[in-house]
């Protein structure tokens, strides 16, 4: 049993987070009924600011026009793909990188003018070279996500401390073994948080890629919606977009804690 | 007696943007089987530089350094350099699986040296959870697992506070006497020299050369905590004091 200052200590803890939660599920409210209460006395124009009750009845038609699942599923696969191809070939390059100073010197340049450009500019050459499809949006995505991989997976690998470099120097390991046994696994947090930047990185690809490839997914709604005036559609689509990037967001989370507590 | 290690005028010259800096001018020493030296010398003259070219991690710019084919060298540094996402024991068993060593047996050896050095309790527990000092002996045992027959240690101690350095040089030092090594130590601290060794070599500030050879003649020679209490320890930290000072 704890101390009586120990419990009360415990206790305000617990308060605050209650509090927290509380102000957190408060201004959604809020914001929420205001919004209707606007829209119910036309102090705004739901023509063109939509209404809480006009976007659950897009759902619902949506959901009865049943593509609605289709076009989640369809941003979600592609956020993943490029996710995953992102993190993976990331790591590669970065890899292939530490292994040959040389080129890494040579590809620095290249490496912080592509990292600095805005890659919706490409967006267009894409289309014309991979075709207006799924393998466009996954390019997009992936050349935004692969370039920040590489940049921070590669500083992670060079921040690995120079003296157990030279200790397994000292007991001659050859290169991969000092890739193998220290800079990878010393990396480990810093591919752990490139994940975490990386999805993302690849919603906005995806998001970006199908505004401008415009056939499915929840950034073709948004386009759609906004093409047609329908900003009822945008409005849900945008709605929709917040939680399935909350989703993927906590499941790297999920899966961060995951790995973290498998590897001690 | 033939040494087990023999430097023959060795030099280094360091190749910067800036410049060639002359670290090594000319060291010589011959190395007995079992023997413990110290060498001591201003900071920036060239100590580390002799240890990394005995263990290879630099190359030298001339003289010769001959030792029999079989001798193993390990190497230990300052900071332990232990990975924190491996157990205490899979830390000792890096040499090992570096060289391919590993096997039942080695595995055996390692553990070994652990129960021996008061380790026991910690084999499966990760580096965060020892303190500096049993850190230090870990990192030894790291060192002893591939059987080297010479221990270069280069400042071995000067990460620790005060207390535990003197407690970790005396385990230390009983370590490598009861493992039969020979050893090279650096240090700036001249008492630990002294207490620690048969030999104190005193260089001189960059380049180095050497100044001079002590060889320590201690009365009721113990543990280095012990060997401070002698009553010729005075007489030798005053000596390699003078020598050290002459050049600051
Ligand atoms: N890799 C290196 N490149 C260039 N100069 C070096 C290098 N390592 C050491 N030096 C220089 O050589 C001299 C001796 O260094 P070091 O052996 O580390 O000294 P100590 O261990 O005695 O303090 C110093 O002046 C240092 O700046
Ligand atoms: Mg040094």
């Amino acid at each position: 049993m704890y101390s009586k200052e120990h419990q009360t200590y415990l206790k305000n803890i617990k308060r605050t987070n209650y509090l927290v939660l509380f102000f957190q599920l408060f201004i959604i409210l809020f914001f929420i009924i205001l919004w209707q209460f606007a829209a119910d006395h036309e102090l705004i124009n739901t023509f063109i600011s939509s209404s809480p009750k006009m976007v659950v009845k897009t759902l619902v038609s949506l959901h009865q026009a049943n593509n609605l699942y289709q076009h989640i599923g369809i941003t979600i696969w592609e956020t993943f793909l490029s996710f995953s191809l992102g993190t993976l070939l990331g790591v590669i390059i970065a890899t292939i990188l530490w292994y040959k100073p040389f080129l890494s010197r040579v590809c620095d340049p290249y490496l912080t003018i592509l990292n600095s450009l805005p890659k919706v500019a490409l967006g267009p050459i894409i289309i014309i070279w991979a075709g207006a499809g799924m393998k466009s949006i996954i390019f997009m995505a992936l050349l935004i996500s692969v370039i920040i991989t590489i940049i921070n997976v590669y500083q992670g690998f060079m921040d690995t401390d120079p003296g157990k470099i030279r200790l397994l120097k000292s007991m001659k390991a050859t290169k991969s073994q000092i890739y193998f046994h220290l800079i990878l696994p010393n990396s480990f947090g810093t591919i752990i948080s490139a994940l975490k930047i990386n999805v993302s990185m690849s919603l906005i690809g995806v998001i970006m890629g199908e505004f401008l490839v415009s056939k499915s997914g929840i950034g073709y709604l948004i386009m759609y919606g906004s093409q047609v005036f329908n900003l009822n559609l945008v409005i849900t689509g945008v709605f929709i977009l917040c939680i399935v990037a909350a989703l993927m967001y906590y499941s790297v989370l999920y899966l961060e804690k995951f790995l973290l507590k498998n590897k001690k | 007696m033939k040494p087990i290690l023999s430097i023959d005028h060795l030099k280094k010259i360091y190749h910067t943007k800036r410049g060639e800096i002359l670290a090594v001018d000319d060291f010589s020493y011959d190395l007995q089987k079992e023997q413990f030296v110290s060498i001591v010398g201003p900071s920036g003259c060239g100590k580390s530089t002799i240890l990394s070219i005995l263990c290879n991690l630099d190359q030298k710019s001339d003289g010769e350094i001959s030792y029999d084919k079989n001798i193993r060298i390990g190497y230990m540094l300052q900071q332990d350099s232990l990975f924190e996402w491996l157990t205490i024991l899979d830390n000792c068993l890096l040499g090992l699986k570096i060289e391919h060593g590993l096997n039942e047996e080695s595995k055996q050896y390692v553990i070994s040296l652990l129960e021996k050095y008061g380790l026991k309790e910690f084999i499966h527990s990760y580096p965060s959870n020892l303190s500096g000092g049993m850190r230090q002996r870990v990192a030894l045992v790291r060192t002893l697992a591939t059987k080297p027959d010479i221990l270069l240690l280069d400042e071995p101690f000067s990460a620790l506070d005060y207390q535990s350095r003197l407690a970790v040089s005396d385990d230390v030092f009983r370590i490598i006497k009861n493992e039969k090594k020979s050893a090279i130590m650096v240090t700036h601290d001249i008492s630990e020299a002294i207490s620690c060794s048969d030999t104190v070599i005193v260089l001189s500030s960059r380049p180095c050369k050497i100044k001079s050879i002590y060889p320590i003649e201690l009365t009721d020679k113990k543990t280095p905590i012990e060997n401070r209490k002698c009553k010729e320890f005075a007489k030798y930290y005053d000596k390699i004091w003078k020598d050290l000072d002459f050049h600051v």
